[in-house]
């Protein structure tokens, strides 16, 4: 636990909040966005906004796995577990997630699906085991940080010769979603948001390294600096980020270099390059259809792949109207910006997928942040 | 030939191999044997003994209080406790949070068929001597069996009866601006103790439930003479469903201070592995006081000569706010909100 509690030091987090108010510009507004689902739930659970001066803006990023899921993947898992009648095996988030028709896995399970919360791909492996006459599925989603595990997990399956057992792939990768940010046409100013640089994800940073965010500095000129999901980490990658926007500078700076290195691990990258390959392009939520974002299993594991194994097709279905979480997960819109926001979407009736994990900006807003926009009078 | 026939003989139950059967929930002479040779054996008392359909209760002096719950926890014994206490308790402590002296309880028993009359004996027995600790008796029953498969074990639902000291209103829409806000001791042992069994996670010294009866504890704060506005037990949804609660019901706002608020290290580590926020987590032996400030002093000291308020703390305040929102100053330095948990974060936690 000390550990821990040396990156939460409350008087270790008053001097950076110090320091970042000398460093800023008066006349000048800071905005950053954390990619990370994780960075966003940190700062909104340590309440980090109050201590940053009032032109430093954080904005949240698309790297919440849940959020990006579209309403049509969700489809797909449903239609396993109501029509195929397999054991479908999920991390407890996705089960909340909106699907077509008012559906979600929680609800399927309630009308007889045999849906089953995981919280491991190897907790789905012994499920298989355990149950030889039935056909199990994992519904794998998540960044590079829970590609590795599947990776591992599909390779056992294939050496125990685990007939009963295949993967729902949904996993997305990290640069492909920043770049699509950068080249959408409100960030590039046109009438949007304008980001003055990123604060990179911690756990995938520990998986791809460091080096694919060089290219973002360089053709993009947005500072990256990669930081810990501990909320001290935050603070002084904004500290970092300030830096180098007053220093005219873009660079990828590493705050999480306990963690981090430019590299990567390597070991994990090979495994996932045997058992996956890029998908061409990937439907996600908020950013549309993304060229070469995510992955898919390789022909040889072919049967371990419940897309060709049930012969699923994908259709993608439009979001609810009125929720705004694509613009949300681009960095466009704020939470409080959507009409729904805490009056018919909330954390209970979650209308958009931004508002089912801890990690969406919007539950995160609503669940830590919400008495912000109200001007208390005591 | 001879009769061997015994008038009036049954042979015992087995309480080492035998399992629960239909019978035993039947209403014939199976029944009435699980009920004399287990249920009566342990939780036998001269009100239980009246053997009819209903127990006759003496004068109570007094306004009631009655509280029920029902307990489906899984797994059914878990790190300091287990289903038969716990049931015991729950009850217990919502007559004793309420102000009432709990005195009586009745007890409902869903039993799957197959269950092991040996593990059936062994939580009757701890709600024997729960029910001893504290102070109650049991005083009407009932048992149903259900087919292997359409259970869990055992269902235990306990309702209990206590009588309330003269004058005393404490009630969720008490607390005003300017209250200070009491916890009795660290949180989300109960909920950590059932996970870790759940997950594995094998910690080095096992967490153990706080599962406890709380009527001492309530018992001396109420003899401290400290104006209390009202009591709660933070159990499911853990200390920010009940300060919500209370900022509901009572229109208010609540301050607190995460650095305030006691917590054992291994909870907090459970806590960061698993991804949960121990305000969520639930609490079977844990209570939440509001008292007017000027009362504070008095009322921590006497929760502090209790065994069960050695680590009470004050953690907060009440304002005056027509969001009715929980707030937190994190240990970091930032302010956020605490709020209900949506969705179910452990099902069959009680
Ligand atoms: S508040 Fe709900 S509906 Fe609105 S953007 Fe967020 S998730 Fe979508």
């Amino acid at each position: 636990m000390k550990y821990v509690d040396e990156f939460r030091d409350g008087a270790l987090a008053q001097g950076l909040a110090r320091a970042i108010a000398q460093a800023v510009k008066p006349g000048r507004v800071y905005r950053f966005m954390e990619f990370c689902g994780g960075h966003t739930h940190a700062i909104a659970r340590y309440g980090v906004p109050d201590l940053l001066p009032a032109n430093v803006h954080l904005i949240h990023g698309p790297g919440c796995p849940v959020c990006v899921l579209p309403i049509g993947r969700i489809d797909q898992a449903i239609r396993l577990a109501l029509a195929e009648k397999v054991i479908l095996c999920t991390y407890a988030d996705t089960l909340r997630v909106p699907a077509s028709g008012g559906m979600t896995l929680l609800r399927a399970r309630a009308r007889g699906a045999d849906v089953r919360m995981v919280y491991a791909v190897s907790d789905a492996l012994a499920i298989a085991r355990a149950n030889p006459t039935r056909e199990v599925v994992f519904f794998a989603i998540g960044f590079e940080t829970t590609t590795p595990p599947t990776a591992v997990a599909i390779r056992t399956a294939a050496a125990e010769g685990l007939a009963n057992f295949s993967v729902l792939c949904c996993h997305v990768l990290t640069p492909p979603a920043i770049l699509s940010i950068l080249d959408a046409p409100a960030v590039r100013g046109l009438g949007g948001v304008r980001l003055d640089g990123f604060i990179g994800p911690a756990h995938v940073s520990t998986v791809i390294g460091s080096r694919p965010y060089e290219y973002f500095a360089e053709e993009y000129r947005k500072p990256v600096v990669i930081a810990g999901f501990e909320p001290l980490d935050v603070m002084q990658a904004i500290l970092m980020l300030v830096r180098q926007v007053n220093a005219g500078r873009a660079e990828v700076e590493n705050e999480f270099t306990r963690a981090v290195t430019r590299d990567g691990n390597t070991k994990a990258q090979a495994l996932v390059a045997e058992v996956f390959e890029l998908r061409k392009t990937f439907e996600w939520r908020g950013l549309g259809t993304v060229p070469y974002s995510a992955l898919k299993i390789r022909a040889a594991y072919a049967q371990f792949d419940a897309e060709q194994r049930f012969a699923l097709s994908y259709t993608p279905v439009a979001d609810n109207k009125a929720c705004e979480c694509g613009a949300i997960l681009r960095g466009v819109r704020r939470p409080t910006d959507c009409k729904l926001f805490g009056t018919v979407c909330t954390p209970d009736t979650p209308m958009g997928s931004c508002m089912v994990s801890s990690e969406g900006a919007c539950a995160a807003h609503y669940t830590y942040g919400r008495h912000q926009d109200i001007t208390v009078v005591a | 030939m001879s009769s061997q026939i015994k008038p009036g003989y049954a042979r015992p139950l087995d309480l080492k191999q035998g399992r629960v059967e239909l019978a035993h929930g039947g209403g014939g002479r199976a029944m009435v044997q699980l009920v004399a040779e287990l249920f009566a054996r342990h939780l036998g008392n001269d009100l239980l003994a009246q053997g009819n359909d209903g127990a006759v209760l003496p004068e109570p002096g007094g306004r009631l209080v009655v509280a029920t719950d029902s307990h489906v926890v899984s797994p059914l014994f878990f790190p300091g406790g287990d289903i038969g206490c716990l049931a015991v308790h729950g009850t217990v402590n919502d007559v004793a949070v309420m102000g009432g002296e709990p005195r009586y309880i009745a007890a409902g028993f869903i039993l799957e068929e197959g269950f092991p009359l040996a593990d059936l004996a062994r939580i009757v027995a701890s709600m024997a001597a729960a029910a001893r600790r504290a102070g109650v008796k049991l005083v009407a029953g009932d048992t149903k069996v259900v087919e292997r498969g359409k259970g869990d074990g055992v269902f235990i639902t306990t309702t209990g009866v206590g009588v309330l000291p003269p004058g005393l209103a404490l009630s969720g829409d008490c607390a005003r601006p300017g209250d200070v806000v009491f916890l009795s001791g660290p949180i989300g042992e109960h909920g950590m103790a059932i996970l870790s069994v759940r997950e594995n996670l094998g910690f080095d010294a096992p967490i153990l439930s706080d599962t406890a009866p709380l009527n001492g504890l309530t018992a001396a704060m109420l003899a401290s003479g400290a104006h209390l506005r009202l009591m709660r037990d933070p159990t499911r949804g853990g200390l920010a469903a009940t300060l919500n609660e209370i900022a509901q019901q009572s229109g208010v706002g609540i301050h607190i201070d995460e650095t305030a608020i006691p917590i054992r290290p291994a909870v907090a580590a459970g806590c960061e592995l698993l991804g949960l926020d121990p305000l969520n987590l639930a609490n079977e032996g844990r209570l939440v006081a509001v008292c007017a400030p000027e009362d504070a002093d008095r009322l921590l000291a006497a929760m502090r000569t209790h065994p069960l308020g050695a680590e009470a703390a004050l953690i907060g305040e009440v304002v005056a706010d027509k969001q009715r929102f929980v707030q937190m100053r994190t240990r970091f330095g930032g302010r956020r909100m605490v709020d209900w948990l949506a969705g179910e974060q452990l099902p069959r936690i009680c």
